[in-house]
């Protein structure tokens, strides 16, 4: 018998571009006028719960994405590729900048409780902080199981069959439902959101919710002390044998 | 020009104007040879042969959303992945 579960996949609007820039005063990098758009990570964990809604082992799925308004062209783009509605926290401003895995997680398992949902799917870090501590501490919050960095996931009744890609190889784990799981690369092979499925998308609903509402506290306990760039690469120096190279690395303090 | 062919011809060029977005030589680029393609074969008359070419303008699209998606997986591939 397959479960009636209903999923939430979150996302993160995170920015994409390769060129980046730290704010001159170092309190962090330059977002403004930075493209954005929807984690990779998060476009796979998208793609697992639209497969699993199309083999009819899931009842629905939602999309959720906190930021600012801008983020719900993230959901837009959920929506294209299958999701049925979906939920915009609103954080701008100082609290956006303040956003991290523990406010999201709080957010989340907030949103897990008011929506009744049985299957939290994630992307396994953001591109832009490279946290990977959002599904950890949902699932925490939740005092649900977890399958962290899934390569095959698959329901089997009310208990979900995951393997996991772990430095050592592949990890086979079976976990209860309600459960969190956050997407690794190899999951599956996100779809494009076409032009056609996104104006299709236009008459599902995004509906707004402030964090206030959900009862969650934004604060930080992380306090930036400092961004900056990373050292420039220094020039190599050749030299002609090995003795002098003995020379040079006693001469820099490396021998 | 046939009326039921007219609109999924437009529906290929809007859909492929979109995917320009993201073409690695510039959208410019591709806008500029997708508008003559387009142009090149405005005289077509016979049926099939617009299939055929419609055919083909979906082929390019999916071509370009494999490009995305390639392009992609191989920068996370890189960035995350040692091997």
């Amino acid at each position: 018998k397959c479960p009636r579960v209903s999923p939430v996949v979150t996302l993160c609007y995170c920015f994409v571009s390769p060129q980046i820039r730290v704010k001159p005063d170092n309190t962090g990098v330059v977002t403004d006028g930075v493209k954005h758009s929807m984690n990779p990570f998060c476009e796979i964990a998208v793609e697992e719960a639209v497969k699993l809604k199309e083999k009819k082992l899931i009842k629905e799925v939602v999309a959720v994405s906190c930021g600012p308004q801008q983020s719900q062209e993230t959901i837009r783009t959920a929506l294209a590729m299958g999701a049925d509605r979906g939920i915009h926290v609103d954080v701008s401003g100082k609290d956006y900048e303040n956003l991290g895995p523990l406010q999201v997680s709080k957010i989340l398992a907030a949103l897990a409780k008011q929506e009744d949902a049985q299957l939290i799917l994630l992307g396994k870090q953001a591109i832009d902080d490279d946290c990977n501590q959002t599904g950890q501490m949902t699932a925490a919050l939740l005092d649900w199981p977890q399958g962290t960095f899934a390569s095959e996931v698959s329901l089997e009744g009310d208990k979900i069959n995951l393997v996991r890609e772990i430095d050592g190889g592949l990890e086979h784990i079976k976990i209860n439902t309600p459960a969190v799981i956050t997407a690794d690369l190899r999951l599956n092979t996100p779809r494009y959101a076409t032009l056609p499925n996104i104006m299709k998308a236009k008459k599902k609903k995004i509906a707004t919710v402030k964090p206030a509402d959900l009862g969650v506290d934004l604060t930080s306990r992380l306090e930036v002390l400092k961004v900056e760039e990373p050292p420039q690469r220094e020039a190599g120096m050749k030299v002609e044998t090995v003795e002098d190279l003995v020379v040079k690395l006693k001469e820099a303090g490396r021998v | 020009m046939a009326n039921p062919l007219r609109s999924e011809v437009f529906r290929l060029y809007k859909n492929l104007l979109y995917l320009s977005r993201e073409y690695p030589k510039g959208g410019d680029y591709f806008r500029d040879r997708l508008r003559a393609a387009f142009a090149r074969n405005k005289a077509v008359e016979d049926p099939k042969q617009i299939k055929a070419l419609i055919a083909r303008g979906e082929y390019m699209a999916r071509e370009l959303e494999a490009l995305y998606h390639l392009r992609k997986y191989r920068a996370m591939k890189k960035r995350y992945y040692e091997d």
